[in-house]
């Protein structure tokens, strides 16, 4: 390997040991509201220092490899994209952190059957797998994987679009749930995030290894982009 | 085309029984600065010589297919007047020793007995030094030999000499490779600036240099011209894999 080479390897590995610290992140927010385990939403928040740092880092060898090494073609795509799924993740993070906190100050519990009324748990556990098959598709370099994700994410956005509805639902069904109610469409707000971040995420993975760029197209010609020249 | 200036078509060169330059086929246009790249005995340089039939000159060396200059075949034009149309710069500074600035910069009008009047020459002189952004910098010392000038100096001066011909196009064989990051510099600016008026083919194994002087680029890979496409395509997103692996670095 050239020392260019054995750099980005370095960022690779990096990134996924960020995106594995960032899908705990979010796994254990979402346990530390099923459960209201405090606890845990504090881990959760003090871990977010954790991802920061790795943001840090992951910033600080790239802008090294650009001065050092001037990259060019899959390198230097490789690390544009990587600066961004970069940053697409620590916002993941912060969002796991948001909802850590919803859980630190909330003064009542979440109510399973209105987590379950409001479709927040499959929600949830749909963003989770979501984030996980973007990190697959990044270090298998899967560009199919990696489209299957433009599609997946019109769930969260569904769930998302019915959230008014399905929120004054449990708000009418018990008028003491509102401050709970509105914690649970906080959160569906931010898990719709999360399947944005990781449709950019998905773009700049497509990015790097077909050098096509995606931004700005419908779900439905992303998903085809590419595949017509093949 | 009528913008293309040069162009080469199914062309070969050899020395001897060595095939250093296959079958290659490339247009390029007028006012671009384009850079040629590969590795070591890629046939780019020996390329770049038969486009002003340098290359005739070592023995042993031919050709076939064809090259052109607009329309113009450059292989049944007089070998002299190409050169007068095709200006040259070499890898080393090698302004004429014995020769002041002044002489070294109207040499070619000189070794060819062309005669004209000392105000005319004049003139020759200081915008040819002029366009290789020399003037200022010698134009008290004109009759001080070149070879006092520094290496960066040197080779401008080399290039107010290929300039001074009023060629269409000027040849560059890795012409900043024996230069300081200064002095290369310097002649990479002036690349910019003569492309308003020349067509620039630069030879060049830095690739750095490459992306940062051209609109196009040449790959060149075993005597075979692999891709030639815009510069910033080339850097970003090559379409032969052979090109990606040598400007990546992962083979030589």
């Amino acid at each position: 390997m050239t020392p260019l080479e054995n750099e980005i390897a370095g960022v690779k590995r990096e990134l996924i040991s960020m995106w594995i610290l960032v899908q705990s992140q979010l796994n254990k927010a979402k346990e530390a509201m099923v459960k209201f385990d405090k606890d845990l939403a504090r881990e959760v928040l003090i871990k977010e220092k954790r991802v920061n740092s790795f943001e840090l880092k992951i910033d600080r060898d790239c802008e090294n490899i650009f001065a050092l090494h001037c990259p060019v073609a899959v390198d230097l795509r490789f690390l544009l994209a990587a600066l961004k799924i970069n940053t697409n993740l620590e916002r993941i993070g912060d969002i796991a952190a948001g909802i850590a906190l919803y859980v630190v100050e909330s003064s009542v519990n979440f109510d399973i059957k209105a987590l379950e009324s409001t479709s927040l748990i499959r929600m949830y556990d749909e963003a989770v797998n979501i984030l996980i098959d973007t990190r697959t598709a990044f270090e298998k370099e899967d560009t199919e994987l990696a489209r299957s994700i433009f599609k997946r994410d019109d769930v969260l956005d569904t769930i998302n679009e019915n959230a008014p509805v399905t929120v004054a639902e449990v708000i009418k069904g018990d008028m003491n749930s509102i401050p709970e109610a509105l914690y649970i469409l906080s959160v569906i707000r931010k898990l719709e995030r999360v399947g944005d971040q990781a449709k950019n995420i998905a773009e700049e993975i497509i990015f790097y290894i077909e050098a096509k760029i995606l931004k700005h197209l419908a779900s439905s010609q992303k998903m085809i982009d590419g595949e017509e020249d093949e | 085309m009528e913008h293309t200036v040069v162009s080469s078509s199914k062309f070969n060169a050899w020395f001897g029984d060595n095939h250093v330059v296959k079958d290659v086929s490339i247009g390029i246009e007028k006012n671009q600065v384009i850079a040629v790249m590969g590795p070591s005995g890629c046939g780019k340089t020996t390329f770049l010589r038969c486009i002003n039939r340098m290359h005739e000159l070592i023995p042993g060396a031919t050709t076939k297919g064809s090259m052109k200059l607009y329309d113009d075949d450059v292989y049944t034009m007089n070998p002299i007047w190409v050169r007068y149309k095709i200006g040259m710069v070499f890898q080393r500074p090698n302004p004429f020793p014995n020769l002041s600035i002044y002489d070294n910069v109207v040499a070619g009008y000189k070794l060819n007995g062309l005669k004209m009047p000392k105000a005319e020459m004049d003139q020759i002189v200081e915008k040819s030094l002029t366009s290789a952004a020399l003037w200022n910098e010698v134009k008290d010392s004109l009759h001080k030999k070149g070879t006092f000038l520094s290496g960066g100096q040197q080779q401008r001066l080399c290039i107010a000499r290929a300039i001074a011909m009023q060629p269409e196009v000027i040849l560059f064989d890795e012409p900043t490779s024996a230069l300081d990051p200064i002095s290369t510099s310097s002649v990479e600016q002036l690349f910019h600036e003569l492309k308003e008026n020349y067509t620039l083919i630069i030879v060049t194994h830095n690739m750095q240099q490459a992306a940062r002087v051209s609109d196009k680029t040449a790959f060149f890979y075993l005597g075979e011209l692999v891709e030639f496409d815009d510069t910033k395509q080339m850097f970003t997103a090559p379409s032969d894999v052979r090109t990606q692996n040598y400007i990546t670095g992962r083979f030589s």
